[in-house]
């Protein structure tokens, strides 16, 4: 691919993109329908910009796939694996194993070989992972019942994928047929075969645990962050690699090597780094499905074609609506899952491809089922718009009563605290001692290591970034503590906030009087001065020794926080005429002096007023 | 934890620095002998002489706990359970403030919600208290007249104290008759103070030692105004 060509295509897929996605999410249709269409135009059945070289870019674009599947596993710690285990081994299991029976069952009946039927059942039931959660967040109806069930029947299939990968080459109707062609392992015997995938994956989990974090820690030490972004995509890189060379599939690579490093303090990192390029590849990798949909194969056979889509959807719908009432979902939420899940799944793509080179199946049906598949990523949006303008407005009131089912714990958690030194940390314990989970950012790679040491979920990262900010759930969260020492850092992170969060109360430490100033004229909603509650409280204790009564003590000192709390106030908005270019030092000491100027020697004594009998002493001394 | 003196620093008095603490309880078995714990509730004590006179006609006296409220809770953030073993290891309980809008100030109110819990003050498990005896020990600006029908304050003071007489009694305690200090405004010098001080440490003797004529005892008098008629004469002097 020379120069030319190359900037060429990157051109007319970025134009598509840029063109279609937004004209689709204004029509309500999703992203993935518009990169879906997109692909269509510029495609060689519409207006011919990309043609055969379609194929390459969908080659590559894969890697969109796999950086997604290295993300659904960063989102998956087995912790989280562990709680969902009843709706992801139940309606997982139930779903697939009955869609492939009735599936491979029809295709038996239709008189292929069973081991072709197989093979075809075992892909037919899967669903795209990418526009399933896409659409269902994108509407909001992620936190629902049948959301849920859908995510839980997407993270069973996502690690069905490695036995099915394994399963469909033992399915090949050709005597002799190799594994897959590209690996090199082919003349190695079953056995061989067996300890090799067991030791790559057990690699990467070792690797993951004890290797990957040490070397992240010394990149984060750092603090540079392309360095960390190139360790990110050499991870990803590196493991499909691996995966290749002993015939696997780098999407089970990358995955395992997600959930080991979801367990990392480097997991809201690695995401936004990742995310990007995954974002980027997935819609390259959707237009060139759109590209590639072979319309005159769909045009020769539009019978069969629509029959399979349909077929296929009908199918699914039902036993996902029998599952979802089996499971107490209540029609509604049946139907809101099973629409959620029609679609086939980008990764049935890759599967029917190697299915097709491991000889499994004719590369004539592979190309009808591809299309049959892209054909049902494209309808599916269509089917979550009828869900929404004909189902969902039917069943209002019982959806919303019957909402709250599991409490499914995605780690979005209320409370965002940035920087864990000896301010946040008693901000977090108090917190965490009440019941409330925290999500912490620190970027500081020493205090990480020993935060973790006591069992802290602390995270790496600089959280003036946008996209680390998102990835630690700021789009969910209630309340950001900011309690950094660099205030230019915290103007940033409290401007990004209020712009792109501002759902987000956001309470604030200042440094001294100067940031605090700063602070209030940004709007945070809480600030509270680093040094002067506890300094307050040394001075309660130091008019207690002074024969002051501690009452008294306590009541004088809220008066002067009282007090010098309007003062903050009020010189907030002076201080914001005064020129930049006065000396600091001079800045500070005029504030004191302000301060000393304000302060009402005369003020504790108008508290006790209340408690004072000398007033009465006139009424009573008087007979009435 | 028997007599709430493990933390001697937070039950002094700070109005003088140089004024030795309050918690004075030290164990005493002696036969006849009740120990006694003043629950003091003043929000601006340095601004009444006449109970700062009271305080310390009674502080330091063997078996008599002074426990200064407003000193030990500025914040109102009452430890309960250590409260509770106070409220054990005593006899006898003294309510000891200002009348303030016919009541206790603020803290003594708190104390009372949270301290005399169900379970440990009433109910049916709540027998912590029972067969103790409570005394107020109240101090009012007004004068004697101004709690009568003729008052200014309509209501005798007897019958403005129903709520506390009712607590005592739904906690299985006795409730005594007040020690009660009319006109605090008028008293200004020290001779006029003395005299209730020492009337104050009379009868907290006195209820220390058993030497109380309960029979004599008439429910609607102070207790002050009859002091003469129940105390019994002391024998041997247990002053300190």
């Amino acid at each position: 691919m020379d120069n030319n060509t190359f900037f060429y295509q990157a051109f007319v897929y970025l134009a598509a993109a840029v063109l279609s996605v937004p004209v689709a999410k204004r029509l309500g249709l999703g992203s993935v329908l518009g990169y879906l269409i997109a692909g269509v135009v510029i495609g060689p059945f519409g207006l011919g910009f990309v043609g055969q070289e379609g194929q390459d870019v969908m080659n590559f674009a894969e890697f969109g796939v796999v950086m997604m599947l290295f993300l659904v596993g960063l989102q998956l710690q087995p912790e989280l694996l562990w709680r969902m285990r009843m709706p992801i081994l139940g309606l997982g299991g139930l779903q697939l194993t009955i869609t492939t029976a009735l599936v491979t069952g029809i295709g038996m009946m239709t008189g292929m070989p069973w081991q072709t039927a197989l093979a075809i059942a075992l892909i037919l039931p899967l669903s795209s992972t990418a526009i399933g959660v896409q659409t269902l967040t994108e509407r909001g109806l992620m936190k629902t019942p049948g959301g849920q069930g859908a995510f839980s029947i997407l993270l069973f299939q996502a690690i069905a994928v490695i036995p099915i990968l394994a399963l469909l080459p033992l399915l090949t109707t050709h005597a002799g047929a190799s594994v897959a062609p590209t690996t090199d392992s082919q003349a190695l015997a079953g056995w061989q075969q067996t300890l090799l995938v067991i030791g790559t994956v057990g690699g990467i989990v070792l690797g993951g645990q004890f290797l990957m974090r040490p070397i992240f820690r010394f990149i984060a030490a750092t603090r540079l962050r392309e360095s960390f972004t190139a360790t990110a995509l050499l991870l990803v890189i590196g493991i499909t690699l691996a995966m290749q060379k002993v015939g696997l599939s780098p999407a089970l690579g990358t995955f395992v090597a997600g959930v080991v490093l979801a367990e990392s303090e480097y997991r809201h990192e690695l995401m936004s780094t990742i995310e990007p390029f995954q974002s980027l590849l997935l819609g390259l990798f959707f237009i060139s499905v759109g590209a590639s949909i072979d319309f005159n194969l769909i045009l020769a056979q539009p019978m069969l074609i629509f029959g399979l889509v349909l077929g296929v959807a009908l199918l699914k719908c039902s036993v996902l609506i029998g599952l979802g009432s089996l499971f107490r979902m209540g029609l509604s939420q049946s139907l809101l899952f099973a629409f959620a899940l029609v679609q086939g799944d980008e990764f049935s793509f890759v599967l029917f491809s190697f299915a097709a080179q491991s000889q499994v199946l004719s590369e004539r049906l592979a190309g009808i089922l591809v299309a049959g598949v892209a054909l049902s990523m494209a309808l599916s949006p269509l089917f979550m718009i009828a869900y929404e303008q004909v189902i969902a407005p039917r069943f209002a009131a019982p959806a919303s009563r019957d909402r709250p089912m599991d409490t499914i714990d995605d780690n979005e958690n209320a409370v965002i605290i940035v920087g864990f030194g000896r301010f946040g940390q008693i901000v977090g314990r108090l917190l965490m001692a009440n019941g409330y989970r925290i999500t912490v950012l620190e970027h500081a790679p020493e205090q990480i290591d020993l935060l973790r040491r006591f069992g802290w979920k602390v995270f790496y990262g600089d959280a003036s970034r946008l996209d680390l900010l998102a990835a630690a759930g700021a789009s969910q969260a209630k309340l950001l503590v900011l309690a950094i020492d660099d205030p230019e850092k915290m103007t940033q992170i409290v401007n990004l906030a209020r712009k792109h969060f501002p759902q987000l109360k956001i309470l604030a430490r200042a440094i001294d009087r100067r940031h605090a100033y700063a602070l209030i004229r940004q709007g945070v909603d809480r600030l509270q001065r680093e040094t002067f509650g506890s300094a307050l409280d040394l001075g309660i204790e130091a008019l207690k020794l002074l024969g002051m009564r501690s009452y008294r003590a306590l009541r004088v000192a809220r008066l002067f926080q009282e007090h010098d709390q309007e003062a903050l106030s009020e010189q907030a908005l002076l201080a914001e005429n005064e020129t930049a270019l006065m000396a600091r030092s001079r800045q500070l000491s005029q504030d004191l002096e302000h301060l000393l100027q304000s302060d009402n020697r005369d003020l504790p004594n108008h508290i006790d007023r209340a408690w004072d009998i000398s007033s009465l002493r006139q009424p009573t001394e008087d007979p009435r | 934890m028997i007599n709430g003196c493990e933390n001697t620093a937070s039950l002094t008095v700070g109005y003088h620095p140089e004024a030795s603490p309050f918690c004075t309880s030290v164990p005493l078995f002696m036969a006849g002998s009740h120990s006694i714990l003043i629950l003091f509730a003043h929000p601006a004590l340095e601004k009444s002489q006449v109970n700062r006179h009271l305080i310390q006609a009674v502080t330091q006296l063997n078996s008599v706990t002074i426990h200064d409220l407003y000193e030990v809770y500025p914040t109102f953030h009452i430890n309960v359970k250590r409260e509770q073993d106070l409220l054990l290891a005593h006899d006898i309980l003294v309510f000891h403030h200002p009348l303030y809008w016919y009541s206790s100030p603020a803290l003594l109110k708190e104390w009372q919600d949270l301290v005399l819990e169900h379970g440990f003050a009433y109910g049916h498990t709540g027998t912590a208290l029972r067969g103790k005896k409570l005394l107020s020990a109240i101090t009012t600006g007004g004068s004697a007249e101004a709690y009568s029908r003729r008052g200014y304050n309509y209501y005798s003071l007897r019958e403005l104290l129903t709520p506390f007489e009712q607590t005592a009694t739904l906690c299985g305690m006795q409730y005594l008759p007040p020690f009660v200090v009319h006109g605090t405004h008028l008293l200004q010098s020290q001779a006029q103070v003395e005299p209730h001080a020492l009337a104050y440490r009379r009868l907290l003797l006195a209820l220390r030692d058993d030497r109380v004529n309960w029979l004599a005892l008439q429910p609607d008098r102070y207790f002050n105004q009859q002091l003469d008629q129940v105390l019994e004469p002391v024998e041997t002097a247990h002053y300190g």
